[in-house]
């Protein structure tokens, strides 16, 4: 079948007129979609802004790699490099035990008492940062059976919160969300089930008169498509508004040492996910009630 | 063209519709297709439009056979029929021309081309003047023609009608058989299902009688060996 704009025209027409006809359902499956994307959303913002958090933990430095006492400055610092290596690790910084013994002064406020403290009784050392603390016991692991490391330290009850915190709202995230795929698509399929049912006469017609199934498919797919694009848009607009005064909200609650991820971090590829649920759920949704419902 | 052989139709409950049915209707021939009720009449004109398929036997229709088509290739060999029915089948809401339109826009025309032919069609069963009316603005003769402007607008080589005169006074049946036979005069192939005698009598055509799934006459001038009731 050749493509044309009068066809085009004419399956937006129908598909538009048809929403009308039953204005309730169409209604339903718009709300229905942004009820989805909504949670699906709040879900997103708020794994961003937990690995926003993380990320700020992974640059504070969680491990401290000592080095073997009887190792040379100048061995010692041979060994960056094959820290370096280690998977997962994102860089390495070398100190000295004459500048972790200033450090250690530093953090005490009468520094008179550790004033004549022996750098050589410290060891020297790495800070060791890594990509993602989700796998920090394993990076510990590996760097244990580093010849010339001595000890490996790490902070980890912040750390460890944080990734089962994570994991907690991903699983529970992807349940939810799994459901409500199915809940939309239901509703979605029952609407366009619903324009089949009142347009049987119409299709008898077009069958009679030589109609394609494609055809006949097209105005139920378009009907599909528009709503699914009114939904995701909708969404999309409330989830911004929403988390913009949410952030406002924080911001200026100073009790939190935190600040939200600002929107525009995620506006572009949340924007194209809810596109594609929307198209999705909408085209899926009356491919389905198709499949079930336009036999020839 | 038409050619049924030895056609067997078994319903999915046992009903055994026709019993070997056998006849040919050529390019450019007129036939009523007589019987009583039950005797298998509607059964012939689905099984030409594909709705139903022959338990048995062979159906060919302009060309293509019934049992071999391909479910793709349907709307091409429908686009070849024009359907009528007894209840017209209009769509409430549109107009004639949109209607009309309507079994246009279905098989691909073009707006232009829909502009040019849609008036002819509908100037040729005489509803000119009603162009722009809704089916329920139109008497049952009416709604009738609008029905055949519909099965001719895509130019079909076969005419097929299901009783088209079943809900009109006998001076509109007439009318109506005349318009059949004048677009058959044009060209096209007609067969007409239809219970009304003295029309059938008055047309002097060629009459396929049918009863209990078996043809019992097949004749010229209207003649037919049986009452209908
Ligand atoms: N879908 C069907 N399933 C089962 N039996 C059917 C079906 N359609 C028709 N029949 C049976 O097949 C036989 C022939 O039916 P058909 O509709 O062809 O008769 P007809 O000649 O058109 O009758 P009428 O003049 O009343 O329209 C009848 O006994 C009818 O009950
Ligand atoms: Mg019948």
């Amino acid at each position: 079948m050749k493509w044309s704009r009068n066809r085009t025209g004419y399956y937006l027409k129908e598909g538009v007129s048809s929403i009308f006809n039953h204005s309730l359902m169409s209604f339903a499956s718009i709300c229905i979609i942004i009820a989805f994307l909504l949670i699906m959303g709040s879900f997103i913002l708020l794994a961003v802004n937990i690995n926003d958090i993380i990320g700020g933990l992974e640059d504070e430095n969680i491990i401290l790699a000592y080095i073997d006492e009887y190792l040379s400055e100048f061995e010692a610092r041979a060994l960056g490099a094959e820290l370096a290596r280690t998977a997962n690790v994102s860089r390495v910084n070398f100190i000295t035990r004459e500048e972790a013994l200033e450090r250690f002064i530093g953090r005490h406020e009468e520094t008179g008492r550790f004033a004549d403290v022996d750098p050589t009784w410290l060891r020297h050392r790495f800070e060791v940062f890594v990509e993602d603390i989700a796998f920090i016991s394993d990076t510990l692991h590996e760097m244990r059976t580093i010849y010339g490391i001595e000890r490996v330290n790490a902070n980890l009850t912040v750390a460890r919160a944080l990734v089962s915190v994570r994991t907690i709202v991903t699983g529970i995230s992807v349940v939810i969300i799994a459901v409500l795929l199915a809940i939309s698509l239901f509703i979605m399929s029952n609407t366009i089930k619903l324009a089949t049912y009142e347009r049987r006469e119409e299709i008898a017609i077009m069958r009679m008169v030589g109609a394609t199934n494609s055809f006949i498919r097209w105005p139920f797919i378009t009907e599909g498509f528009i709503l699914g694009f009114l939904g995701s848009m909708a969404s999309y607009a409330v989830l911004w508004s929403l988390y913009g005064i949410m952030a406002g909200r924080v911001y200026n609650f100073e009790a939190f040492f935190i600040n939200l991820v600002p929107f525009s971090v995620v506006s572009v590829p949340v924007f194209f996910l809810f596109a594609a649920i929307g198209f999705g759920v909408g085209v899926g949704g009356s491919g389905l009630a198709l499949n079930k419902y336009l036999k020839v | 063209m038409i050619r049924l052989t030895d056609v067997f139709k078994v319903y999915a409950n046992g009903t055994k519709a026709l019993k070997g049915v056998t006849f040919t209707l050529n390019t450019g021939e007129f036939a009523f297709l007589v019987g009583p009720s039950g005797s298998g009449k509607s059964t012939i004109i689905k099984l030409l439009t594909g709705e139903v398929a022959p338990t048995d036997g062979q159906v060919v229709v302009n060309g293509y056979d019934m049992e071999r088509i391909r479910m793709s290739k349907m709307p091409y060999l429908r686009r070849t029929i024009g359907v009528i029915f007894q209840d017209f089948r209009l769509i409430e809401g549109k107009t004639v021309f949109e209607n009309v339109a309507f079994a246009m826009r279905v098989v691909g025309a073009s707006n232009k081309e829909i502009r040019q032919r849609v008036p002819y069609v509908v100037e040729l069963v005489g509803l000119e003047n009603k162009i722009n009316a809704k089916p329920d603005e139109l008497s049952g003769g009416e709604q009738q023609r609008v029905a055949i402007a519909r099965a001719l607008v895509n130019n079909p080589s076969l005419i097929i009608a299901d009783e088209p005169t079943g809900n009109l006074d006998p001076a509109r049946s007439l009318e109506i058989l005349l318009l059949l036979q004048k677009i058959n005069e044009l060209g096209t192939t007609v067969l007409i299902v239809t219970h009304e005698k003295p029309l059938v009598d008055r047309l002097s055509m060629r009459v396929i009688a049918i009863d209990g799934g078996r043809i019992i006459s097949d004749g010229m001038d209207g003649y037919y060996n049986y009452e209908v009731e």
